[in-house]
């Protein structure tokens, strides 16, 4: 072991570390921090671009809470996520336990597979949009091939959020798969080869070895796919824009209108409070079910 | 040759060889259709690009056109300007990268060796924002400094993106580089600053190709910032595509073929870091 050196010295070197951090900070706070800290004051303040801005206190989260629109647009927001999470978690499964057996082109095949994840999505949206088209879209077209009658997707009230899933499921089911593949990388191989020995089936192998050491790995998953789908924007301002009509309006969707077609800024930046309450809430919840999973 | 296939099988034998088989098949077959959705929609993209706009809408669709053309690329980029909107993606994708390696690559550095850790909660926290709410009082504040409309108030807006990813990748990295190397170099009187930039920043190197490759990925797909801050002449590809080509024109062929040249870089880039995709898709969303 090396002499260790005099505690001055040690304490300079992580002062001179922390140095190194000093532009990226500046940047983060100019970027970053400043805006939070700017949204939280714009949002006590009735403000329109181009008008005066008037104090307001928390009048605008009082109009929030009786807002219809706003609180049908949780609703969505919720319904949206809880499909674009669980969806993408069951099917990310299924195929993480696929890819994570030997089988020829494993490597290529597992490459195309994880292609949708990294798309640009408004790219992707734009081509969503067009296999939706009720007339023309190549959607329709296959469920005819099957003998299922045509659907309106993204132009029905009902079946616009379950459509606009299915293009979240497309694009993100890659990801959850990745995360868990590298659980089951890291699992080891001893409980299965004596549980083996005292005769359990496949099914009895995942249920109480596999599913219970990747649990983490699926949380971790969930975690992410819950901040993803709540701030999800891209594919439903390309594809429906919120409708029809108000349909698949999410938070995300109301607060761009808000923001950038009234330039109602005051609200809008209560909106954005409010909706990083509840990503934050939603995040520290599945993590707290993390912890609790881990100790018990 | 196997001594039990030149021997007739029991029948119990055979039975289970006979499953397998059919295991195999059902595997196979589960393997397609796991991959095919991912294939067949960039295939669906690339058939609507290179059809011509009677095949583009026909009914029963046409998934192999008979006659393939590059029109719609063509079209794109004469009567669209989509070469200058690819240029404006480069510009503003590739300054917000490099103004994040330029403070992210250091910092990852220093939080790494300081054992910092705490800053990562705050890319954490940044991860869990909304695009959108940054863009509210970026864009009143470019609006006051007259800034809207311009690529610089781009680039900045996209610093968003960009540096906390740089900054997470790099800690990482640098947490796994050996200290020895460095402690060497300090011990023979050199100063912090040497010790990174001779000694750990050359070890880095594959640490900044990832960091890069992800911002530069992550900035080229954003659509909002684009959508709301640039004007005409400004606009990223994304932002293009949606505007131009869903305002001016509803035809699908030009609307694929555009759809094509926006994601067709950003395939080919993540052939390159295939692995490392995960670590920048989660950044800050704590690992297990």
């Amino acid at each position: 072991m090396v002499a260790a050196p005099h505690p001055g010295f040690l304490a300079r070197r992580h002062r001179s570390y922390y140095l190194f951090v000093v532009p990226a900070l500046i940047v983060i706070g100019a970027v970053i921090i400043f805006p939070w800290l700017f949204t939280v004051w714009m949002s006590l303040f009735d403000w329109t671009i181009g008008s005066a801005a008037h104090f307001v206190g928390l009048a605008n989260y009082v109009g929030l809470a009786t807002n219809q629109r706003f609180i049908e647009s949780i609703v969505h927001t919720f319904y949206f996520t809880a499909l674009a999470v669980v969806v993408p978690l069951i099917l990310g499964l299924v195929a993480a336990l696929i890819f994570h057996r030997e089988f020829p082109f494993r490597g290529v095949l597992r490459g195309i597979f994880t292609m949708p994840m990294m798309a640009t999505p408004v790219a992707v949206a734009l081509v969503w949009t067009m296999m939706f088209h009720p007339q023309q879209g190549v959607l329709n077209y296959l469920l005819s091939l099957v003998g299922l009658p045509a659907s309106l997707w993204v132009y029905s009230p009902t079946w616009v959020i379950p459509s606009l899933v299915l293009v979240e499921i497309w694009h993100w089911t890659p990801l959850v798969m990745l995360i868990i593949l590298g659980g089951l990388a890291a699992l080891p191989t001893e409980p299965y080869e004596s549980a083996r020995l005292d005769g359990a089936t496949e099914w009895q192998l995942f249920r109480y070895i596999t599913l219970p050491l990747i649990a983490p790995f699926l949380v971790v998953a969930a975690v992410i796919r819950t901040i993803d789908a709540l701030k999800a924007f891209d594919t439903i301002y390309v594809i429906s824009q919120g409708g029809p009509g108000t349909a698949s309006e999410t938070i995300n969707l109301y607060l761009y209108l808000q923001a950038f077609a009234f330039y109602n800024v005051g609200n809008a930046s209560a909106v954005v409070v409010v909706f990083f309450a509840i990503i934050l809430a939603l995040a520290l919840l599945l993590l707290y079910v993390r912890q609790r999973a881990r100790w018990t | 040759m196997d001594v039990s296939t030149a021997l007739p099988l029991p029948v119990s034998a055979r039975r289970t060889r006979l499953r397998r088989g059919w295991r195999k098949l059902g595997f196979a077959i589960s393997v397609a259709i796991i991959v095919s959705p991912a294939i067949l929609v960039f295939l669906w993209m690339l058939s609507l690009s290179i059809k011509t706009e009677v095949e583009s809408t026909a009914y029963p669709p046409v998934f192999i056109p008979d006659a393939p053309t590059l029109h719609n690329f063509v079209q794109v980029f004469a009567e669209n300007s989509m070469g200058l909107y690819f240029w404006n993606s480069i510009v503003v994708s590739g300054l917000a990268t490099l103004v994040a390696l330029v403070v992210g690559v250091p910092a990852g550095y220093g939080i790494a060796r300081a054992q910092a850790h705490k800053l990562t909660v705050l890319i954490l926290i940044a991860r869990m924002t909304p695009a959108l709410s940054y863009l509210i009082p970026l864009f009143t504040v470019f609006q006051l400094l007259g800034l809207n409309n311009t690529l610089t108030a781009l680039v900045i807006t996209h610093l968003v993106i960009t540096v906390p990813i740089v900054v997470y990748i790099m800690a990482g990295h640098f947490e796994t580089l050996p200290k020895e190397l460095e402690e060497a170099a300090l011990i023979d009187g050199g100063s912090v600053w040497t010790a990174f930039r001779y000694v750990a920043l050359p070890l880095a190197r594959p640490g900044i190709v990832v960091g890069t490759i992800l911002a530069f990925i992550f900035s080229w797909n954003n659509f909002v910032f684009g959508a709301v801050l640039a004007g005409r002449a400004t606009r990223t590809l994304p932002a293009a595509v949606y505007n131009v080509l869903t305002f001016e024109q509803l035809a699908w062929g030009p609307l694929a073929a555009a759809a094509l040249v926006v994601t067709v870089p950003v395939l080919l880039l993540t052939i390159v870091i295939q692995k490392e995709i995960v670590a920048g898709l989660t950044h800050g969303g704590v690992k297990a």
